[in-house]
């Protein structure tokens, strides 16, 4: 146990996770959003064993921009029947699941509430084409930069070339990261896409930015995703011990809205911060971590998330790819749900599939997918072209 | 002014404004604190140091190299009829980075990082009211600026 877990009468300040739902994520036209996230819900309070009335408040994932229905937290918590328990939004782009967790973490932890549900939750495809492709041209700072065309893709475009100037990684290594991604994601039910692809495949797709092609690409899609957080004391009431996976690291930092501000474009500083806070909360270092779920929104994002996390030297992301370092059986397993890539990305709701993913990892529930005696695991998400990154570790004693 | 930088204008109002008629003018402006002398491209009203919001104006020779850059074949709305067009980071000289397209004077074969290129202040001739912006160009490119008033 790390040191920072108990105060001064000796109570057992630890949080962990006690429950875990997930919808299936893909172009889900049968379902509203507040439908989505209660499939997460139902599934996850049947896991913990509990009933609704165990739950003390909730905190919602989500990016507003993508909803026609306004405030979206009201009609989800209203859908979920929590009323009038206490619920708050958290937006931070593609991170705002992970903030979600984040927050309900500080609530437990100063003693406000007990039992939280962290529900993250996105419908993307209500949004026609010319309002997606209006929304895609103003991730980048709208003030410089969007004035010029720039795009989701084209940023990590250009830290894709940037690094494959430094260190040479290739298009090839980029296309194997979208092979293992698409490889797992055929072996998960909760996934967009299930079928396997092949580096050639990936290389004669249509190109999006240079040098990134379709297959680079995550997805777009609808789903939601659940997890239930408690106190130490409140966890050994329930009797839920043996099956906590304990959030023991948790790191959160920024950087430069404008990719002119950044002091590198060959990796996300705050994805570095918050690694190391991250492992030093948890005294743990990059070593450790037995399964990692990152945020592939781009294959260049995955190559440079093995670096920022440390899993690798810096520049040698795409040797670590190319030698399935992060494949189960390698140096550290990454993204064995199928990353984003594969899965497909509800923004909102990303951040809690990550730790959906490697919660049951820790649990031992994956089957084909299983890593052997996984007990440390890492989710990293990143919001936009990382002015935000959340990194948590988790551990199962 | 500002509605005058960029095709499209997402952010019309700024304390900068002023950079988009200097711009007009042919000028590429940065930002110089007027307290503490912190210098910033692009330029801002607020100084990050010291925290005056007095600043002025100070014109940069645009020289600078290209730190990446990435061809757009999917367009966000508003730029369809552009694509494919090139992207470039360009580390400044003086100060500072800036991101604009590659202008006619270099071919997209040509394109690569650590090259030396020349921002110069443009205006989009083809459309009626005043739009301007800035373009990568070949070293010594050379272009009109208004006199100083
Ligand atoms: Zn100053």
């Amino acid at each position: 146990m790390v040191g920072n877990t108990s105060n001064q009468a000796g109570s057992d300040l630890r949080v962990g996770v006690i429950g875990v739902g997930h919808g299936v994520f893909g172009r889900r036209s049968d379902a509203s959003v507040q439908e989505l996230a209660f499939e997460a819900y139902r599934e996850a309070l049947q896991d913990a064993g509990l009933e609704p009335d165990a739950i003390d408040a909730s905190v919602i994932g989500a990016v507003p921009e993508y909803h026609k229905q306004r405030s979206v937290g009201g009609v989800v918590q209203e859908y979920l029947n929590l009323n009038p328990k206490p619920t708050w939004l958290t937006e931070v782009a593609c991170a705002s699941g992970s903030a979600a967790i984040r927050t309900a973490w500080m609530a437990i932890r100063s003693g406000l509430h007990q039992v939280v549900a962290v529900i993250g939750c996105q419908k993307m495809t209500e949004l026609t084409t010319p309002e997606i492709l209006a929304l895609m041209g103003r991730v980048g700072d709208v003030q410089w930069e969007s004035v010029f065309g720039t795009t989701f893709p084209g940023y990590y475009a250009m830290f894709a070339e940037r690094h494959r100037h430094e260190f040479g990684t290739s298009e090839e290594q980029l296309a194997l990261v979208a092979v293992k991604n698409h490889y797992y994601g055929a072996r998960n039910d909760k996934a967009l896409f299930r079928k396997e692809i092949t580096v050639e495949k990936a290389l004669a797709s249509d190109p999006v930015a240079s040098p990134l092609r379709v297959y680079d690409c995550c997805a777009n899609a609808d789903g939601a995703a659940c997890v239930i957080l408690a106190g130490a004391d409140r966890i050994r009431e329930i009797g839920a011990g043996d099956r906590t996976v304990w959030l023991d690291g948790l790191g959160c930092a920024t950087a430069s809205m404008s990719v002119l501000r950044r002091p590198h474009l060959t990796g996300l500083p705050s994805a570095e911060d918050a690694a190391q806070q991250a492992y030093a909360m948890a005294g743990i270092t990059a070593g450790d971590i037995d399964v990692a779920d990152v945020h592939d929104c781009f294959t260049i994002a995955e190559i440079m998330a093995y670096e920022d996390l440390g899993f690798c030297a810096k520049g040698e992301g795409g040797r670590f790819i190319a030698e399935k370092q992060s494949y189960v059986g390698g140096t550290t397993p990454v993204n064995i749900d199928g990353g984003l890539k594969a899965k497909g990305h509800p923004i909102g709701a990303t951040g809690v599939s990550m730790a959906y993913e490697i919660i049951r990892q820790l649990r031992g529930e994956c089957g084909e997918r299983q890593v052997p005696d996984a007990s440390v695991g890492l989710t990293h998400n990143v919001g936009g072209i990382g002015q935000y990154c959340f990194v948590n570790v988790f551990r199962r004693e | 002014m500002f509605e005058w930088f960029g095709r499209v204008s997402y952010a019309p109002h700024t304390k900068v404004a002023g950079f988009a008629r200097h711009l007009k003018d042919g000028r590429l402006m940065a930002s110089r604190c007027e307290q503490c002398g912190h210098v910033s491209f692009p330029p801002r009203a607020d100084c990050p140091q010291c925290l005056s919001d007095q600043f002025a104006f100070d014109e940069l020779s645009g020289v600078g190299t290209v730190l990446t850059y990435t061809k757009i074949d999917a367009a966000p709305a508003g730029f369809e009829e552009l694509v494919p067009f090139v992207v470039g980071v360009v580390d400044l000289t003086e100060t500072g980075r800036l991101l604009a397209w590659f202008g006619e004077s270099i071919a997209d074969e040509e394109i690569a990082i650590g090259m030396p290129v020349q921002v110069v202040p443009r205006i989009f001739e083809e459309l009626e009211q005043i739009k301007v912006y800035y373009s990568l160009e070949r070293p010594g490119t050379s272009w009109v600026k208004a006199d100083s008033s």
